[in-house]
């Protein structure tokens, strides 16, 4: 990594001007990649329209495509059919990039605890600030926005080497203690033959 | 593999296109023919049949009866009822000139539901059938797309069955998990 060596679990963070202009830059001008879902995607727009104008933060555009953005925001349920999806544009995305995962469904798996909706993304994806609600009022997501910028000022370096210290997730574990207690103790089956595939 | 009753699927007993043709029958004559009787369950008329006499008897309520709209395709798990069959399969049928609707429902059991395909009949079935496979397990013979519809192609279980858990079996977090340091 080309830049002066800064190594921030030794040194701690030490700011020099050119980290404090960088994220002064970078906060201010966060594109998001609207990852929106479901509900929480309607409340997103809304967000970004006249009323609650999300631009005058620096977002102003949401370009749909990952290549250009820095901030992507996970709005609305996650099924286990878009999960991969979701991880694929994650990885498109260029250094630096933060996400925000908007809603109950996001955050984790709000009411559909089912089998098909994974129960929060960051136990898959690295998550910065999480909004609960359901859906959150434009007003909570420009507030998350606010506070995305403050962490941003406050722990970011222009070479963005804070995010190389962050290599352990943070989320809930894949499997928790109920779903392994699910796994481990199924419901007896009367159909023994339930996997098969048919012959056509 | 098209089944046999595709040759003439398109057309009427009568030689007609079943989309110009007026109903010639109604639905208590065929009824009485095949001896089964109409039940009435707050103002939705319901008919179970055999599987055996099953595409048959669809054709003709397409062809003489008028059904000529297939609204849904559903099955019931009757597995905590305790009685003989598991799968009532329900078929709904819409008479679009006259307005009438019948609910048809065959009865398939494991360990191998499987019944013929209604697409060469209803091209409405193509999705219907598949979100039943997808969710149920009930293998339309002659289908000519048989994957799933809703979970992911890999999924293994058939999830409204009533034995799959409704939180499922682990399935929705099997996903490698990202980390900051290495995106």
């Amino acid at each position: 990594m080309a830049g002066p060596a800064v190594n921030p679990t030794k040194d701690g963070f030490f700011f020099t001007q050119l980290d404090a202009a960088a994220n002064w830059a970078r906060a201010n001008s966060l594109w998001p990649m609207p990852f929106a879902t479901a509900c929480c995607g309607i409340e997103l727009m809304s967000t970004a329209a006249s009323k609650h104008d999300l631009s005058r933060f620096g977002s102003e555009v949401m370009r749909f495509t990952p290549r250009q953005c820095d901030l992507m925001i996970v709005a609305g349920r996650v099924v286990m059919k878009m999960l991969p999806v979701l991880q694929r544009i994650w990885l498109q995305m260029p250094e630096p990039k933060w996400c925000i995962s908007m809603g109950a469904c996001a955050c984790t798996g709000g009411v559909f605890d089912t089998y098909a909706v994974v129960q929060g993304v960051d136990r898959f994806i690295p998550v910065d600030v999480y909004i609960p609600g359901c859906p959150p009022r434009p007003e909570q997501v420009i507030k998350a926005i606010l506070d995305m910028q403050a962490q941003i000022k406050k722990t970011g370096t222009v070479w963005a080497s804070e995010f190389a210290a962050r290599s352990v997730a943070t989320g809930p574990a894949r499997f928790d203690g109920e779903e392994v207690y699910r796994i481990k103790n199924p419901v007896p089956l009367t159909n023994k033959d339930i996997t098969y595939t048919p012959k056509h | 593999m098209v089944p046999s009753y595709v040759a003439a699927s398109y057309e009427c007993s009568t030689g007609e296109s079943f989309l110009t043709a007026k109903a010639s029958r109604s639905l208590e004559e065929l009824l009485a023919a095949w001896g089964i009787s109409c039940h009435e369950f707050r103002g939705q008329s319901q008919v179970t049949i055999p599987a055996v006499k099953f595409v048959e008897s669809m054709k003709q309520l397409r062809d003489e009866a008028g059904f000529d709209m297939l609204s849904d395709v559903t099955v019931a798990d009757l597995l905590e009822y305790g009685g003989e069959d598991r799968y009532r399969v329900v078929y709904q049928l819409v008479n679009i000139t006259t307005g009438k609707r019948l609910e048809v429902r065959v009865l398939v059991n494991d360990p191998e539901p499987k019944l013929p395909s209604m697409y060469y009949l209803w091209r409405s079935a193509d999705w219907l059938e598949r979100e039943a496979y997808d969710m149920f397990g009930i293998v339309f013979e002659g289908h000519p797309n048989p994957k799933r519809l809703l979970m992911p192609e890999e999924f293994q279980s058939f999830p409204l069955r009533k034995d799959y858990p409704l939180k499922g079996r682990g399935e929705r977090h099997n996903f490698p998990v990202i980390t900051r340091a290495e995106s």
